[in-house]
């Protein structure tokens, strides 16, 4: 195996471990959809940072912390539902995109480049996984318990707007080391697609933070491995991987039990 | 002399501009049970989230000493967390109290549940399941007073008074406050110690149940004459 081939499937087992266990809080949020637009407005980022000739994490991460500040801005000052708002945003990141770079050259921010990354961009890339790990991890049940009932969570003594800013920051850093996985256009299904996969083969939380972590774990490797031998784009290859695995686990759905009668 | 837990005083609430509560006054005594009563926007659920200190408010909230809080939300039942990969256990576990599986154990089987209640998840248990593991959930932080928001919303009359009479057993063992939100007055006769109702007029009263809950009154709070049997 070549270096830069052992180098993209690190980074990018790495980066797909790191958005599928922060996605099993998102889907629990019912905000996976949220990342989407996100990484779309990370694409002017990407833009200028393929103009510039600078890392794309410098390029993606301030866009992505705007993109944060600004939903979450509008979103308090007009009341206007989230999907409306992630519309918007997603528009924007894409006009503005291809405003300053052609369709051609936009290819690496649209559907993103592993196979190109190197030695400081990957070691970058792993250090911010484990930052999202270790936030995910020291956020999971509090924020749980925020996304069950968040009177409750804030009764029990959980200062909320200090743990939403907690995960908001894990999300913008998913998003920006996502986009050098599968790039700004498809980043939402690193995310979204993984804790889908555990959904359908979970019956606690344990397992369906592990199934979603051995998910994006393998979708990461067969995508970029097919890709490289079959000389297809990596970012879709992992990206349509990841939704195979999701149907073919429609099939194998646990059968969750049922409804018990009062004892 | 029965020892004053909770004191308001003048007591007003405004959202969005509108006055929900205005120049409220009234006491609680530990161990009581005090239910709030009235109509729907009425503001009884914004007078529990305002005493639980999760809205602004103008005038005086004196509680007699650092007090632990138990809260059961209204809106929580088993239908909105169906979507959560969570088992009775995990939720247990969200709880900042941290406990062993033999401490959980022990707190659902004080509200009747057994131990292979465990590994189901929360959103596939019945409604009454669910509002008993609520229950216990909240008694393991210890407090001192529950707050309690339409705690039999989506259960059938059997299954409420059941949820009551455990409250009542629980109550009566730990020498527990409760504050109750509820329309039901039926239960409220049987279950409480003081009654404050609240109507969208402005008309208040606050006393005991034999004294408040007089037809007469009732029909000033809910507008209509209203029928309810005395528990004896």
């Amino acid at each position: 195996m070549d270096n830069q081939l052992f180098l993209s499937l690190i980074s990018g087992v790495f980066i797909g471990a790191a958005a599928a266990y922060l996605g099993t809080l998102m889907l629990s949020k019912k905000m996976s959809v949220v990342a989407g637009p996100l990484a779309h407005l990370a694409l002017p980022g990407v833009a200028l940072a393929i103009i510039f000739h600078f890392s794309l994490f410098f390029g993606v991460f301030p866009f992505i912390i705007l993109g944060i500040i600004f939903i979450w801005f509008l979103e308090k000052k007009t009341k206007l539902p989230l999907e409306n708002l992630a519309a918007i945003t997603f528009a924007f990141g894409v006009g503005s995109a291809l405003l300053i770079l052609s369709i051609n050259e936009a290819e690496e921010a649209l559907i993103g480049n592993i196979n190109n990354i190197s030695l400081i961009e990957g070691l970058l890339v792993i250090s911010i996984a484990l930052i999202i790990f270790y936030l995910t991890n020291k956020i999971y049940l509090r924020m749980m318990l925020i996304n069950i009932h968040e009177e409750l969570a804030q009764t029990s003594g959980i200062d909320i707007n200090f743990y939403n800013f907690l995960y908001l920051l894990a999300i913008g850093l998913t998003v920006a080391i996502g986009v050098y996985l599968v790039g700004g256009l498809i980043t939402v299904a690193l995310i979204a697609t993984p804790s889908a996969v555990a959904k359908n083969l979970s019956n606690n939380l344990k397992t369906y933070q592990f199934w979603a972590i051995a998910c994006g774990i393998t979708m990461t490797i067969i995508g970029i491995l097919l890709g490289r031998f079959y000389s297809l784009p990596t970012g879709p290859m992992i990206v349509v991987t990841g939704v195979l695995f999701f149907i073919l686990t429609v099939f194998f759905k646990k059968n969750k039990d049922i409804p018990a009668n009062e004892k | 002399m029965d020892k004053i837990l909770l004191e308001v005083k003048n007591l007003t609430v405004v959202l969005d501009g509108e006055k929900i509560i205005n120049n409220l006054s009234f006491s609680i005594n530990q161990g009581e049970t005090l239910t709030i009563l009235g109509p729907n926007g009425a503001g009884k659920s914004v007078l529990l989230r305002t005493l639980l200190g999760l809205i602004p408010y103008q005038g005086k909230i004196n509680w007699n000493k650092k007090i632990k809080i138990g809260y059961l939300p209204q809106g929580l039942t088993q239908l909105s967390t169906k979507n959560q990969p969570l088992t009775v256990e995990d939720f247990f576990n969200l709880n900042i109290t941290t406990l062993s599986k033999k401490e959980i154990i022990h707190f659902l089987k004080l509200v009747g549940l057994s131990e292979e209640i465990l590994v189901k998840l929360i959103g596939n248990l019945s409604s009454g399941q669910f509002q008993r593991m609520l229950i216990a959930w909240v008694l393991i932080g210890k407090p001192e007073i529950i707050f309690l928001d339409e705690p039999t919303t989506g259960i059938d009359l059997g299954g409420g008074e059941t949820i009551y009479s455990l409250l009542q057993k629980i109550k009566n063992e730990r020498g527990l406050t409760i504050f109750l939100v509820t329309h039901d007055l039926n239960i409220v006769y049987g279950f409480s110690d003081k009654v404050l109702c609240l109507t969208r007029r402005g008309h208040r009263c606050f006393g005991s149940p034999k004294m408040v809950l007089t037809p007469q009154s009732m029909s000033e709070v809910f507008g209509m004459n209203v029928k309810f049997y005395k528990h004896q």
